[in-house]
């Protein structure tokens, strides 16, 4: 299609600079600069997308952030698509790829726009009351049919390939928003010797004022587009302030701490953006901010207001005074204010042929006369009835209203046109000011919320203040950044300033019609199709407060969060309920402002640099050894090793044969280790672990059990008493740093009368763990200063060593049952320290073990694992561990919540063994444990938390918590699985060398 | 997100803080002497107010020392910050 709208010039675009790009699949032609909105409009292309609910066409409405229909899916298929783009922020590339959303198969002729003629049936809740009952549709019919019509634009289906980044700005002041205000107030900061940083989200600054050429604005008797162009001019030069455009502010929360989103490479060709950043999340803390947000205009709600063609009244004006675009070649414009005028005006000066409806009676301004005088026809105390005309609007119909503004009168006049321009007034942005707590106040003479009290440091100005005329904008602005930036002068002081004046103010919520309103549709939320009926139905159903009746009618929930068509929703709840408006509040506003892509959200935390990885010093070792990891928290820990063609259970099989049967060797650098100093320290062992601790020898190890102060078993460890006052306490692995932070937290506050000094030494030791029956034989090869034998190195005691002259500490403790060493060294030396065991380990067959043979063979003795056989409900009563609890020590952390009436009680969950009556069927971890199948509902006794078949007892077995599990030992329970019913008998949970004769052997 | 002044380090984004719950609650000396009722108010019982809260913080990602707050849950002001075993230099 020719580019035949494109009326007049403009000196906002680069006329040299033509570009292509395709939409619908068409290849269409607009120039740099351009929004996919003005350039589609330059090319008589209105019809943009259907709407959510009914289907009905829908076209451009606005020329930024807050519109509603022109959305967009950007890209073709696969990985750069984005969906929901809006076609009025879009700047066009060359090879820009833009498709409608929301219908099918296509814009022109839409399957759904069906749902139109049905819309009778589809009122406001219509599918929360629909898709009630029977329940077992949902998964079946109601679930995909909503999914199939719910939702705007595809999801890209590949991951995005493009980069973002994070970045933090410390400043004094931050201004928000490049139009009038926003120059003036980042000028006046600048100067005052303010580190100032303006963010605009446009790609040229300067707002509506900088293609305002109408005489009757003058600034310094300039016009006031010139006037602020040279300001403009200005500022780029001021050294002490940075401006970034293309930037719009995301969120913005309490202590001035905000989000802005830098656009970098979105108005760029895909070429042009290769291996750049697309866009960068500034996170941003200000001493100061000023919030120049602006106003966006208000439409009118009358029947069919939501055609292809009716659009903002101002957004028309900037399509043809900034874009050089007529929206149509016979505008009706539609107001009840003055500023609609100047777009008559501009449209007049055009040659563009324009009527004006309003529905006040008259009006004294000085740009009304100016309309008069260019004899522009005005038809006052008109309202719009109807529209005609359905993928582009071709006609209205208007009628008289009736004093009180409650009632048309007299006969319909027919206006032919292809463009009808609203205005209902004007709304000040205040999201961002209510995201930081700002409280807001109501203005009735024009029905409009204000910023009241603020809870940060900041000031609001310009017409997100309330202030709209040109006057009052900028001599506010002046004297509120003087006095909130304690600036004695400013360039401006001397400012003259002459605008016209708003006159007669008039304004009806819900225009009235010649038909009752059930057979109108009144569009509040041009997005979510819900309409002035809507709202009146949900009152009727007894919804009162704002934020449920949104909710309950979708108003303002879209992209776009309603920010054309909340104030409606509450002027009609006013109205309909008789309340003041004031009195009613606002739906909550919060972020992001406009929607943000998840790569801006997560910026370079991808990949391999989602989360910290933690690597033991063998991590080499175990990879070049072919292991299989797991995470445990962050750390990456030797799974299993398998040999070729072996399983997972094949290797767990053979690792845990061998570690009895000759050795086996466990990298457990992982565990947590707190070095523990101080002369209390004794006391402070006997006060956080439930067993008694002074008289532990020097030398001697020491398994403790660590309790929350509800009773509930928190964490175990063995620890080492390495001289009279230093201890060496181990921790799980996931519990580290609970554990330290846990112990630090009661040394702090409850007991800082104690000598202890903390400190984590985790990641200076490494650990290797060498068990089995040759254990000895291959630390006597290693240490052969060493004395192994059982009356010098007992179990559960400690040497220092060294390693070719590099100290050790060598624990005789044991997690497997087996006789077994923890050789713990400086970590840069702990992959030598493995290299050595393996070698000595050689003619023992010494075996690398992972953490799932770690598991089963600790299993076979019934040694529990704090996470996974306990879940923060389990006392050391409930474990079967009462020979852990001292009854003698006066207290420890927990001690009084095990004598609670709920903790004493002898039914409660409690672990038991169970074995299979095949002893070859495992059962599944986390499985429910029954005792009845038949009494109906099934009562669950319990579930299985630790489950393996065991190679050394040939049978399978398993740890379970189960309700008075003590009890019942020797019993027949049953575990219900998806196919079957597993039959088990509750045992004893220690299956293995249950008198411990081989820590010995 | 608000800024915390740690009495040890000073002024720090919260993201270096991490919150420790109502201040000002002693573990009882004697636990053993305490009805049910008394350990139960003690262990599970907190105020969780809207408005001005004394409340205990640990300085996580720094100097690890824990300190007290007041703050007005309602809009996050902080009102003082003193160090553990002070007296509130507010009431
Ligand atoms: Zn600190």
């Amino acid at each position: 299609m020719s580019e035949n709208f494109r009326s007049s010039e403009t000196k906002f675009l680069d006329k040299t600079n033509r570009i292509s790009f395709i939409y619908n699949g068409k290849k269409y032609y607009g120039y740099k600069g351009d929004t996919l909105a003005s350039a589609l409009l330059s090319n008589g292309v209105h019809l943009i997308g259907r709407s959510f609910k009914y289907h009905r066409p829908r076209g451009i409405m606005t020329c930024g952030s807050e519109e509603p229909n022109a959305i967009v899916q950007i890209g073709g298929n696969g990985s750069f698509t984005e969906p929901n783009v809006r076609a009025t922020e879009q700047e066009i590339y060359e090879g820009l790829e833009a498709s409608s959303q929301n219908c099918w198969p296509s814009v022109e002729f839409d399957v759904g726009g069906i749902n139109n003629f049905i819309s009778p049936v589809i009122p406001a809740g219509f599918y929360y009351k629909t898709f009630m009952w029977p329940r077992k549709l949902w998964y079946s019919l109601y679930e995909p049919a909503i999914r199939m019509s719910a939702g705007l634009g595809k999801s890209p289906t590949q991951p995005d390939p493009e980069l973002y980044d994070h970045n933090h700005l410390h400043c004094d002041v931050l201004v928000v928003g490049g139009g009038i205000s926003g120059i003036i107030a980042a000028s006046i900061s600048a100067d005052n010797g303010n580190n100032t940083v303006l963010i605009d989200d446009k790609n040229s600054l300067g707002g509506s004022t900088i293609f305002q050429d109408d005489e009757n604005f003058k600034i310094d008797d300039e016009i006031s587009s010139v006037w602020l162009n040279n300001q403009i001019k200005n500022i780029k030069n001021k050294k002490n302030l940075i401006i970034k455009q293309r930037t719009s502010l995301a969120a913005y929360h309490s202590y001035n701490y905000l989000l802005a989103r830098e656009n970098l490479a979105d108005h760029k060709s895909l070429n042009e953006r290769a291996n750049k950043l697309r866009q960068r999340l500034w996170k941003i803390r200000a001493k100061k901010v000023i919030l120049a947000t602006g106003a966006i205009e208000r439409p009118l709600i009358f029947n069919n207001n939501d055609r292809p063609g009716v659009m903002l009244a101002s957004s028309v004006k900037k399509y043809i005074d900034y874009f050089g675009v007529k929206c149509g070649n016979k505008n009706v414009i539609f107001t009840n204010n003055d500023s609609a005028y100047e777009t008559a005006i501009s449209l007049n000066k055009k040659g563009i042929n324009v009527t004006i409806v309003d529905i006040r009676g008259k009006s004294s301004s000085v740009l009304v006369k100016n309309a008069k005088d260019a004899g522009i026809k005005i038809y006052w105390n008109h309202t719009v009835v109807d529209t005609k005309g359905y993928r582009r609007i071709k006609s209205i119909q208007i009628m008289e209203m009736s004093e009180d503004g409650t009632n048309v009168i007299g006969s319909k006049i027919n206006l032919v046109c292809d463009n009808l321009s609203i205005s209902g007034g004007w709304t000040p942005m205040v999201h961002l000011f209510t995201q930081s707590g700002g409280k807001l106040k109501f203005r009735d003479s024009d029905q409009v919320f204000l910023p009241n009290t603020a809870t940060s440091d900041q000031i609001n100005v310009g017409s997100c203040n309330g202030d709209f005329e040109l006057d009052d904008i900028i001599k506010n602005t002046i004297s509120d950044c003087k006095s909130f930036l304690s600036s004695s002068s400013t360039d401006f002081d001397l400012i003259k300033v002459s605008c016209p004046k708003q006159k007669e103010n008039k304004n009806v919520w819900l225009l009235p019609n010649d038909k009752p309103l059930g057979k109108t549709k009144p569009f509040l939320d041009f997005q979510n199709d819900s309409t002035a009926k809507d709202i009146k139905l949900a009152m009727r159903e007894g919804f009162r407060s704002i934020e449920h009746v949104k909710r309950y009618t979708t108003t303002g929930m879209g992209t776009d969060q309603g920010k054309l068509a909340n104030m409606h929703a509450l002027g009609i709840i006013s109205e309909t309920a008789g309340v003041k408006m004031g009195s009613l509040g606002t739906t909550t506003f919060r972020p992001p402002y406009t929607p943000l892509s998840f790569g801006t959200i997560v910026g370079r935390n991808v990949g391999t640099f989602f989360d910290i990885i933690r690597k033991t010093p063998m991590h080499t070792w175990h990879e070049n050894h072919k292991a299989e990891f797991e995470n445990v928290g962050q750390w990456k820990r030797a799974w299993y090793y398998p040999k070729t063609n072996e399983s997972m259970n094949q290797a767990v099989q053979r690792e845990s044969k061998a570690a009895r049967e000759s050795a086996g060797i466990l990298d457990a650098s992982t565990l947590g280790k707190i070095d523990i100093k101080g002369t209390d320290a004794s006391e402070f062992l006997n006060r956080v672990y439930t067993n008694a601790w002074s008289k532990l020898g020097i030398g001697k190890c020491r398994y403790g059990l660590m309790l929350n102060e509800d009773g509930m078993v928190y964490d175990d460890g063995v620890t080492t008493r390495l001289s009279e006052n230093h201890y060496l306490m181990t921790t799980t692995t996931g519990g580290a740093a609970n554990v330290l932070s846990k112990l630090e937290d009661y040394l702090q506050t409850e007991w800082p009368e104690l000598d202890v000094w903390l400190t984590s030494v985790t990641d200076h030791y490494a650990t290797a763990s060498v068990c089995g029956p040759n254990s000895k034989n291959i630390l006597k090869k290693i240490f052969p200063n060493i004395e192994f034998n059982d009356e010098n190195f007992p179990h559960m005691s400690f040497k220092n060593a060294e390693l070719d002259g590099i100290y050790c500490r060598i624990m005789r403790i044991s997690f497997t049952g087996e006789h077994s060493y923890e050789i713990n060294i400086e970590s840069k030396y702990g992959k030598s320290l493995w290299e050595k065991c393996m070698d000595a380990g050689k003619e023992f067959n010494i075996t690398p073990y992972g953490t799932e043979t770690m598991h089963l063979l600790r299993a076979e003795k019934g040694f529990i694992i704090v996470g996974q056989d306990t879940d923060g409900t389990m006392t050391p009563i409930d474990l079967q561990m009462d020979w852990i609890v001292s009854k003698k020590k006066y207290d420890f952390i927990g001690k009084r919540s095990l004598y609670r009436s709920d903790t004493m009680r002898e039914d409660r969950k409690q672990l038991v063994g169970l074995l299979t009556d095949n002893p070859s069927e495992v059962l599944e971890e986390g499985a429910q444990i029954v005792q009845d199948e038949k009494k109906q509902p099934i009562e669950m006794l319990g579930h299985v938390t630790s489950s393996y078949f065991s190679p050394n007892l040939n049978k399978s077995i398993a740890l379970a918590v189960v309700k008075n599990g003590k009890k019942l030992k020797g019993q027949k329970l049953l575990v219900p699985m998806k196919d079957k019913t597993i039959k088990v008998t509750v045992s004893d949970f220690i299956f293995f060398d249950n008198k411990n004769e081989r820590l010995n052997a | 997100m608000f800024i915390i002044t740690c009495p040890f380090c000073g002024e720090r984004d919260q993201s270096e803080f991490a919150a420790g719950g109502e201040a000002h609650i002693v573990r009882p000396k004697q636990p053993t002497e305490l009805s049910d009722d008394e350990w139960a108010d003690f262990l599970f019982m907190r105020k969780n107010i809207k408005g001005v809260q004394f409340e205990r913080w640990n300085h996580a990602h720094g100097c690890r020392k824990w300190f007290n707050v007041i703050r007005d849950t309602s809009n996050d002001k902080i009102h003082a910050v003193y160090k553990m075993g002070e007296k509130p230099p507010i009431k």
